[in-house]
């Protein structure tokens, strides 16, 4: 490593520490800051010499990476961006913070994927999914699909592992020559009715799709999650047992087990580690409070609010909703999310945008209480299980109420 | 009041539902509901005949491509131009909105629009993004606009459509004005859910299907909080 990223790594890795010493943060941003405007070429130093998977999607980026990592873990010590600091001052961070460890798995923003395959040349890129998020500031689903694609043709050499079941990411990958499918299902289809290569419209039957109007269509997938485990590329079924809810981490724990393979890791050797993960940056995690025991569902775009409903229980409900800039301003997605689900249960609401959630709930017939304060929350429930669904800034809020629980 | 149901279709859900574009058939059907109107609604993807015979149709907003892949087959169809000659109500959002008019851009290109409305887009240098609020036409006897807009696009109207609103915050058409009407079309920047905010809109299209002069009132409290605040942040600095 030249000695201008060696200084630039020393720097970094003292800003990180004095951030999180003066409570100003976990450090995971600052740090990779200061080390990039020293050395802008840091990120690729810091990379060199390591095997190096990337993950990217819209959705469940942050809990298949901490899973992945476990995983990989198995062979060695792994350097990783855990608390969702996914773009290049995040990964330099991660990288600095950790010294030289023979692997690295780092969650990418989608926006960056092209940036950071240049600048850390991954042995394996991870492609979860693409759907519509915050559309304010973030680029459109085919947009992104596009720009994918682009970035994965210049490098043959990667190994791609992608799912099956997005037909928007099949058509990101489909130009790369290594690819290894996984089936996770897909419950959010709103953004690929329409064929991303000729406009066509996409028919579906039983988990699987194909264009009507040109070749594409879905891959026979290597990793399949079948009930409550995954099936591997020998024929081999795995149980999967995980203390993070709902059948999307399986999915999730499925896509780790195929990129760990990649590496040579095998379910059997990684599925302990993988069953150990309780929660990740305060998503999932448990508090008891006031004989409340409250858990934290973090939902961030219809997709995932989706997923959210299904891991909740049938018990009290939090919604909370912002509208700050990482959240994006505009709040219309909430008319993508069908809250009927929520029917059947108490139902409370909060955040900035509580009135726009209000007019929602109203449309879809769910009742609801309006609350000020996360305490006010706590208070209007009884003793037992409240979930919390809250999107980006709302769930860092109550993570904060909380402590910041991890 | 014919006793038949009140029908409402959702034109090409399949090419413009970028944002939430689903709510304004959810809250005409839910508003209907609430008064005890029989309503049906219809979603017609765009490989499927576009009926003729229903009372309000509403289409959204959307990319570039599927914008222009919308018109060409709205215009082979002829569906809506049969339906808006025999009276229909019609909302538009957005993407929407400009393929109402007589030509709009998309992907650098000028496109043909249905030419239902009197009035023809293109591209401004800046994209607008953010809070909107506006005067609405005081023939329309509606409340003030509300609502959150996002398009690259800028509006120009011809002597046969009105605007709907005069801007007192955000673009709209031009900065001056935000969408258009003429007799029961009506089209908006506001984009994707646009009636949760104005559900006084939403009971006009209600008012022209139905031919009542006017319906039963509603609790909107909480629709009215929501206006409140968004007219509140949209004022200007």
């Amino acid at each position: 490593m030249p000695l201008i990223a060696k200084v630039a790594t020393s720097v970094s890795k003292t800003a990180a520490a004095l951030s999180r010493a003066a409570g100003r943060g976990d450090g995971s941003v600052i740090g990779g800051w200061i080390g990039l405007k020293i050395d802008p070429d840091l990120l690729t130093h810091l990379a060199a010499g390591r095997a190096v998977a990337l993950v990217s999607g819209t959705n469940g980026k942050t809990t298949t990476t901490r899973l992945t990592a476990a995983a990989v873990g198995v062979l060695g010590r792994v350097a990783t961006n855990s608390f969702g600091a996914n773009m290049p001052t995040g990964h330099t961070s991660a990288l600095a913070k950790e010294g030289h460890t023979p692997f690295a798995v780092l969650e990418v923003d989608e926006h960056y994927l092209a940036q950071v395959i240049d600048q850390t040349r991954p042995k394996v890129v991870a492609l979860l999914n693409l759907s519509r998020d915050q559309l304010d500031r973030a680029k459109e689903v085919a947009m992104m699909a596009e720009l994918w694609k682009k970035a994965l043709a210049d490098h043959p050499e990667i190994r791609v592992v992608a799912n099956s079941d997005d037909p928007m990411v099949v058509w990101a990958a489909s130009g790369s020559q290594q690819i290894t499918w996984f089936s996770a299902g897909q419950r959010w289809l709103d953004d690929s009715f329409v064929c991303p290569q000729s406009g066509h419209p996409i028919e579906r039957q039983q988990g699987d799709w194909w264009c009507t109007g040109c070749p594409l269509r879905r891959p026979r997938p290597q990793w399949v999650v079948e009930d409550e485990g995954v099936i591997d590329p020998r024929g081999d079924w795995h149980l999967v047992k995980l203390q993070l809810p709902g059948r999307v981490n399986i999915g999730n724990a499925a896509t780790a087990l195929a990129v760990a393979a990649e590496f040579g890791v095998r379910p059997i050797e990684a599925l302990p580690r993988l069953s150990r993960v309780a929660s990740i940056a305060g998503r999932y995690a448990q508090v008891d409070r006031d004989g409340r025991n409250i858990r934290l569902l973090l939902a961030k775009n219809p997709a995932s609010w989706l997923e959210a409903f299904d891991m909740a229980d049938q018990a009290p409900t939090l919604l909370s909703i912002n509208a700050r800039d990482p959240d994006g301003l505009d709040t219309s997605w909430l008319y993508d999310v069908d809250f009927s689900p929520l029917r059947d249960r108490p139902v409370l609401i909060t955040g900035d945008r509580a009135y726009d959630l209000a007019v929602r709930l109203q449309v879809n017939q769910v009742q609801f209480k309006h609350v000020q304060t996360f305490d006010e929350a706590l208070r209007s429930v009884p003793p037992g299980r409240l979930e919390v669904i809250a999107n980006y800034t709302a769930f860092q809020d109550i993570r904060a109420e909380l402590d910041r629980v991890n | 009041m014919s006793t038949e149901a009140l029908r409402i279709v959702w034109i090409y859900p399949d090419l413009l539902s970028t944002y939430g574009d689903r709510g304004n058939m959810l809250i005409l059907a839910r508003r209907a509901a609430d008064r005890g109107i029989p309503a049906e609604t219809y979603e017609v993807r765009s490989d499927q005949r576009m009926p003729n015979g229903a009372d309000i149709y509403l289409i959204g907003g959307g990319e570039d491509g599927p914008q222009a892949l919308a018109a060409q087959r709205l215009l082979a169809d002829g569906g809506l131009h049969q339906a808006v000659s025999q009276g229909a109500a019609v909302l538009s959002i957005c993407a929407g909105y400009q393929l109402l008019g007589h030509s709009f851009f998309a992907k650098g290109a000028k496109c043909a629009g249905l030419g239902l409305l009197d009035i023809s887009s293109d591209r401004g240098e800046t994209r607008a993004v953010g809070e909107l609020r506006g005067e609405v036409d005081p023939r329309l006897g509606l409340p003030a606009l509300t609502g959150f807009e996002n398009h690259g696009g800028r509006t120009h109207l011809g002597a046969h459509a009105a605007p709907l609103a005069r801007v007192t915050a955000g673009i709209g058409n031009d900065g001056q004005t935000e969408g258009a009407w003429a007799g029961k079309i009506l089209g908006t920047y506001s984009h994707g859910p646009a009636l949760a905010r104005n559900p006084a809109i939403a009971d006009l299209l209600l008012r022209w299907a139905t031919g009542a002069d006017r319906l039963a009132p509603l609790d909107d409290t909480w629709a009215d909080r929501l206006r409140s605040e968004r007219l509140a942040a949209a004022s200007p600095a």
